[in-house]
């Protein structure tokens, strides 16, 4: 991990022991959990807790979407702005993690679970599309999606590539 | 400005401008500017016109609530629920139970009888208005929930070469480690400026009372620190009851246990004592909520559409045992489905209120309940109640405060994991989880933990089939852009739950924000 992306997690850190109390905080325990750093490592560690093993998704009252076989997963541009922003229930993960761990997943879940795009996602793709934390949330989620779509999906392949 | 006393104001827009809005509201909270919850009394409502009714969906508390207090005003009410039991988050799991998760593991529950796991909530403060009203009103037995315990563990992989450390030695050294630098700082007039001499000399003897510092002013090991931080050889009778002194740890040693991360939650006005638990479990208050409305519930009903016009609502749901789908219509409808599961139903909410509803995250957390063959917390650590604190990913492990000094098995709750961590064992299997939380636990008791374990069970909210997720977690950016959106009455349809308050997470805010709702749904159909 850079320098950077550690003093932006202890700030993070800091910034969420100050927030009001939920009840729903453990409290001040947990603070050090293992640092996932490779694709698979980052999925089992993060996004296995919704997605479940292997990309199958679930359902039940609602749906947690599959990521197998998922053909969404084509433009990268898509999974991006997704890790990185959040939708409904997701939380935006670009606060929580780098730009190097949510490339390295992306990567990984395109690649893996019956996907085949081969091209690397990384870093600086998910930084053009992610510049900083969300502090518009989901409405800047929207928007992202609004310019993306806006972007020819040839143009975005290229710059993402 | 030098030599004035600082005004609470421009104390306070200091830490605003250093540590941003939600430290300033901690920090008015604390100063006692910011309101504790909200509740006047019951809502007291009644002259519904006739044959008026409402349709519920959700029978958590918000829900429950809402169907009692409506049905009181001369409503007719009833409650479509996806689960099999009232109750949403207030849940209890016991022995004997079966709980299958999202991803399709079962659990079935061997705890022995009366031992329970409160996969949510757990402990109420006492400034939860609202809720113990309706606990006292509706027969929930309450028992002090043990929430502060000095004599439990602080544990960080970093401090000590990863020893836990008792909370009260930690907690003395650092106070009297700070007593003694500031009262440094007031020898070498450091702080003049800040204050009157007088004041100067007073905040001087109370640092030495406070941190128990010796005649000279030093934080030192003596009979004196040793009454906040423990004995060396405590107290006691005849030849050798003279007690003698432990010795204090260093400040750098101090700082690296984190421990005033502990002390200042402790302080945080929503976890402060005294706080409750239900006798027999959390799960009694949901039992004590759907005693009060029989017959108005319909279970195993799932919501799939949702759509009012100028006339009523209608709620199109399947049961989930046959597949057949019903419709239901009322006057009105308050709506307490999860924002994680809502924001999937077809509706014709106003864009508006869609756009609240599909604008807030759901957090994660994970709770793992630990049976243990006997209460060696008790018996070999005097440990009473109360939590010990890790930086492992378990976040910490909690003792029961029931049934003290009881013989038999007993349940521990052996991870309440959030964030990272928690999405971390909320991806594994139920057996993993366990065997995370044995591993993790076994550094507060090596020689008991997996020697007296029996069985355990786990609840990941993130795999909870009814709400995939554990609770809304706003931000101050979409809390402006979204929650008077959110929780607008929206033609004829009003939301509410923990969601639809600014006490999120909390029963408190789950049945505020219903109390809420219901009044402004009854002015409505009373003006309409």
């Amino acid at each position: 991990m850079t320098r950077l992306v550690k003093s932006g997690l202890v700030l993070a850190a800091a910034l969420v022991l100050a927030a009001p109390a939920l009840a729903d905080e453990p409290g001040p325990g947990g603070s050090k959990p293992p640092v996932p750093k490779t694709g698979a490592e980052v999925y089992t560690m993060v996004c296995q807790s919704c997605h479940m093993a292997g990309g199958a998704g679930a359902k039940g009252a609602g749906m947690i979407p599959a990521l197998a076989n998922n053909p969404k997963l084509k433009v990268a541009a898509y999974p991006i702005v997704m890790v990185a922003k959040g939708r409904g229930g997701m939380p935006w993960f670009n606060d929580t993690l780098s730009a190097d761990q949510m490339a390295a997943v992306i990567t990984y879940i395109r690649t893996n679970f019956g996907n085949a795009y081969a091209e690397p996602v990384t870093a600086a793709d998910v930084a053009k599309l992610s510049p900083k934390p969300a502090a518009g949330g989901h409405k800047a989620f929207r928007d992202l999606r609004a310019s993306a779509r806006k972007i020819s999906v040839r143009t975005m392949v290229t710059t993402l590539a | 400005m030098q030599g004035q006393k600082s005004t609470r104001r421009q104390v306070l827009s200091a830490i605003g401008v250093l540590g941003g809005s939600a430290l300033l509201y901690n920090m008015m909270t604390t100063m006692g500017y910011a309101a504790e919850t909200q509740f006047a009394g019951p809502p007291k409502l009644s002259g519904a016109k006739k044959g008026a009714s409402v349709v519920v969906l959700g029978a958590g508390l918000a829900g429950m609530l809402a169907a009692y207090e409506l049905t009181k005003a001369g409503y007719k009410v009833q409650i479509l629920e996806y689960q099999d039991r009232s109750g949403g988050r207030n849940w209890s799991l016991y022995g004997g139970d079966t709980y299958t998760e999202l991803g399709g593991a079962t659990q079935n529950v061997k705890f022995a009888a009366g031992n329970y796991l409160n996969p949510g909530p757990w402990r109420i403060p006492h400034h939860h208005r609202a809720l113990l009203h309706y606990c006292k009103a509706f027969g929930v037995n309450l028992e002090p929930f043990i929430q502060f315990n000095h004599n439990a563990f602080v544990h960080n992989t970093e401090a000590f070469g990863g020893a836990p450390q008792r909370f009260r030695s930690l907690a003395a050294d650092f106070e009297g480690h700070v007593a003694e630098l500031l009262g440094k700082a007031l020898d070498q007039k450091g702080l003049d400026a800040e204050m009157t001499a007088e004041d100067r000399d007073r905040l001087k003897e109370a640092l030495r009372d406070w941190g128990m510092l010796d005649k000279d002013f030093k934080y030192a090991k003596n009979l004196r620190s040793s009454e906040h931080r423990g004995f060396d050889r405590p107290p006691g009778g005849g030849v050798n009851g003279a007690p003698s002194p432990s010795e204090i740890f260093g400040l750098s040693d101090v700082l690296d246990s984190g421990v005033w991360r502990q002390m200042s939650f402790f302080m945080n006005s929503e976890f402060q004592t005294t706080m409750f638990q239900p006798t027999g479990g959390m799960g009694m208050i949901g039992k004590a909520f759907a005693a009060q409305i029989p017959g108005l519930t319909t279970y195993n009903a799932k919501v799939t559409k949702l759509i009012q016009d100028k006339k009523g609502v209608t709620v199109t749901w399947s049961d989930t045992g046959t597949g057949k789908v019903n419709e239901t219509k009322a006057d009105w409808c308050v709506c307490t489905i999860p924002l994680t599961i809502l924001s999937q139903i077809e509706s014709n909410l106003s864009d508006k209120m869609q756009a609240a509803v599909a604008a807030v995250p759901y957090t994660n957390s994970v709770k793992i309940g630990l049976e243990m063959k006997r209460r060696f917390w008790e018996d070999d650590y005097a440990i009473y109640g109360g939590h010990s604190f890790t930086n492992q990913e378990i976040g910490l492990i909690s003792y029961p405060n029931n049934n003290l000094f009881k013989d038999g098995p007993a349940v521990l709750l052996g991870a309440f994991s959030s964030g990272m961590g928690g999405y971390h064992l909320g991806g594994m299997s139920p057996e993993e989880r366990i065997e995370v939380a044995l591993t993790q636990g076994s550094v507060f008791h090596p020689d008991s933990y997996r020697k007296e374990f029996l069985s355990g069970a786990s609840v990941a909210w993130s795999r909870v089939p009814w709400i995939q997720g554990c609770c809304a977690r706003w931000t101050e950016e979409t809390r402006q852009a979204h929650y008077q959106d959110l929780v607008a009455m929206d033609g004829r349809v009003v939301l509410a739950g923990e969601h639809a308050s600014y006490v999120g997470c909390w029963m408190e805010g789950a049945l505020l924000s219903s109390l809420d709702a219901i009044t402004r749904l009854h002015k409505r159909a009373l003006e309409a």
